[in-house]
């Protein structure tokens, strides 16, 4: 198993570096940052070049790159933007840990732009992500112990329409729903949009109440694709040998069921949670821009619209990171859940 | 046939006999139970007559509305709620919504079709040389291909629409004037959709690279070329096909993402996602902005899933197995 990791550790390492690459060729195309440095006014000539050389602009693609990936401290850049190279480089690369300064927020490190957003998208990611789970085990049991009962294939209709259903449809429907309709027939109604009413300030309540629309619109969508998943494994367990043996020895259903037969049947979803946790951070772009929510995906438009190469670059090598890492601990993981499971 | 009507063959004692029906009836070709199998599933038969009844509502209703009336803007008639002159109301800039769900839809699903053109292309012809040539050839476009699915598909759209901008000029399509963006839309869907594609195609070429008919091929002397697109990817067609379809889903609603934020298709073309851009500000004070638009592209996406997974059953029943 040591082996095993080690060995998915190092095929990771060219896997990330060919991310870095394309992401890299995609970037050095995102427009001039520089233009919209001056605030409302239009950046001068003579400073918009001083500043292009000064933040190393001026470079050919590859230079840049490679100022990203290791680091520039052991050759000289201009600081002063006068065109000569006369001062050693600060930046210590990704490698070392360096993931630049941020180009809009103007000598902010990218790591400490990103660690302050966050944790905003982590609960939100992670509150989804309980309510899914909860919500599709008991649809899918249900629905699999009542297979092709009214009641199982109205579920499946709904699966269907819940995997088709665009994200901002479901958000906008809820907003009109929750926090416009209710309001006006006088019902206690939702906030609809940011993370804490500022007249009350960001306590516990405010964001648990501001979350309930986002995550309601975030679990509906993705209850289809995990019931449909635990209703098809958990058929398959009932029907094995086991179950039978369990329910012949006369063991009450209810211990067979959620004993017995759920233990296994719920084995293959952790495939499917560590697959798609880290997808959930890129999922909630729309999310976050439609409930106004402060989280990584709006990090990520602002900055984008803004040109800030090194941000935009450190959100999506984190998030690729996150995925390779939770694809590997979703292999791990799965095999010490399952001894059946060997890898060589 | 005729003959044989007329004069029914005597049955022989002892013999099972046929009625002459039964003598008649071919066996089915695979097609036959292809489409007997697709009939049988109901869902699947309510979206392929949704998809006719969109595809009519989107390319008929063009023949009653005109698009220069889609486009035409009347400030005096902003945001006006649905009425009988304005069935869906009225936008902003006091454009009809009806009108421009029709021409926005043209658009939502041409986009959807021809980006799965560019999605399969690129899939199949990645996925069929890693599968074919394997070794460095396979190791090289694989490695490539998993570093593009370890993208989130929504990031990768969104930096991809910032790298090629909207500097394109105006396109003729079908008689119609478009935004240049519209074609660089299908361009990075497409090109941001095929790794699963690619994946599938390479599994099947991995397996029939190794059976005896191709190994008859090469023995007679058959181009790779040949080989590849002759005889191996038209045993290959079935999952394809059922990719193909749910790719056009995935693709209308990833240009409904993209337009929704705002970098996708430029105004004035119109487009279901497009027409939902800024449309959570007028959340309660015109809800007809986003709901149209919106229920039009959750019933498009709903019939092409209902379709694909209906032409799955039909064509691929063996993968309906896990």
């Amino acid at each position: 198993m040591t082996r095993y990791i080690f060995q998915r550790l190092l095929q990771a390492i060219p896997l990330l570096f060919i991310i870095s690459l394309i992401l890299f060729i995609l970037m050095m195309n995102m427009g001039d940052p520089v233009a919209t440095m001056g605030g409302r006014q239009a950046t001068r000539p003579a400073d918009r070049i001083r500043l292009t050389r000064q933040l190393g602009l001026d470079q050919p693609g590859w230079k840049q790159y490679l100022f990203w990936l290791i680091g520039n401290d052991w050759t000289k850049v201009d600081m002063d933007g006068d065109g000569t190279r006369e001062s050693p480089g600060t930046r210590r690369g990704v490698l070392r840990g360096d993931f630049g300064t941020s180009l809009v927020k103007r000598g902010v490190p990218v790591t400490s732009v990103i660690w302050e957003r966050l944790p905003n998208t982590l609960i939100l990611m992670i509150a989804s992500e309980v309510i899914i789970i909860l919500g599709a085990l008991l649809i899918g049991v249900y629905s699999a112990l009542r297979q092709y009962s009214l009641m199982d294939n109205t579920i499946t209709a709904f699966s269907f329409i819940g995997y088709s259903m665009p994200i901002f449809f479901v958000a906008l429907l809820s907003m009109y729903i929750f926090g416009v309709l209710f309001k006006r027939w006088g019902l206690p109604y939702l906030p609809t949009v940011g993370m804490f009413d500022p007249k009350v300030g960001k306590t516990v309540g405010q964001v648990a109440l501001h979350m309930v629309l986002p995550v309601l619109s975030i679990s509906l969508i993705s209850f289809a694709a995990y019931s449909r998943y635990i209703r098809s494994t958990m058929l398959e367990v009932m029907s094995q040998d086991y179950v039978r043996t369990a329910k012949s020895k006369g063991l009450p259903r209810r211990e067979v069921v959620y004993v017995h037969a759920l233990k296994n049947a719920a084995l293959p979803l952790v495939t499917i949670i560590g697959l798609d946790l880290p997808l959930l951070l890129g999922g909630a772009v729309v999310t976050e821009r439609i409930f106004a929510w402060p989280g990584m995906g709006r990090l990520f438009l602002d900055h984008v619209s803004r040109s800030d190469m090194p941000v935009v670059m450190g959100i999506l090598m984190m998030i690729s990171v996150a995925v390779v890492v939770f694809q590997l601990i979703t292999d791990v993981a799965y095999a010490w859940l399952d001894p059946r499971i060997r890898y060589e | 046939m005729e003959t044989t009507a007329a004069e029914p063959p005597k049955p022989a004692t002892g013999v099972v006999h046929l009625t002459p029906d039964e003598l008649e009836t071919p066996p089915l070709t695979l097609r036959q139970l292809a489409w007997r199998r697709f009939k049988r599933h109901k869902m699947a038969m309510f979206g392929a007559v949704m998809i006719v009844i969109l595809f009519l509502y989107a390319f008929g209703g063009a023949l009653v509305i005109s698009e220069s009336y889609a486009n035409q803007t009347d400030t005096k008639l902003r945001l006006q709620p649905p009425s009988a002159s304005h069935p869906f109301g009225t936008d902003t800039v006091g454009r009809d919504v009806l009108a421009r769900t029709i021409y926005g839809g043209q658009i939502s699903l041409m986009i959807g079709l021809f980006a799965v053109l560019i999605e399969v292309s690129s899939g199949v012809l990645i996925g069929a040389f890693a599968g074919y040539y394997r070794g460095k050839v396979d190791a090289l476009l694989m490695r490539f291909t998993e570093a593009m699915i370890n993208i989130p598909e929504i990031f990768l759209l969104i930096v991809m629409a910032k790298f090629f901008g909207n500097k394109l000029p105006d396109v003729n399509i079908l008689g119609r004037t478009l935004s240049g963006s519209v074609v660089i839309i299908i361009l990075i869907i497409g090109l941001t959709s095929w790794m699963y594609l690619a994946r599938i195609v390479r599994a099947e070429f991995l397996s029939y690279r190794e059976r005896e008919f191709v190994l008859a091929a090469r023995a007679i002397g058959t181009s790779n070329r040949e080989i590849i697109f002759r005889h191996i990817l038209p045993n290959s067609i079935a999952p394809i096909v059922v990719a193909a379809t749910l790719g056009v889903a995935s693709a209308i609603l990833a240009e409904a993402y993209i337009s929704f934020l705002g970098l996708g298709v430029q105004p004035p073309t119109a487009t279901w996602g497009n027409m939902l851009d800024g449309a959570n500000n007028y959340l309660e004070s015109a809800p007809w902005l986003w709901f149209f638009p919106g229920l039009l592209i959750l019933l498009t996406v709903l019939s092409i899933n209902f379709l694909g997974d209906g032409l799955r059953d039909a064509l691929d029943p063996r993968s309906r197995a896990a």
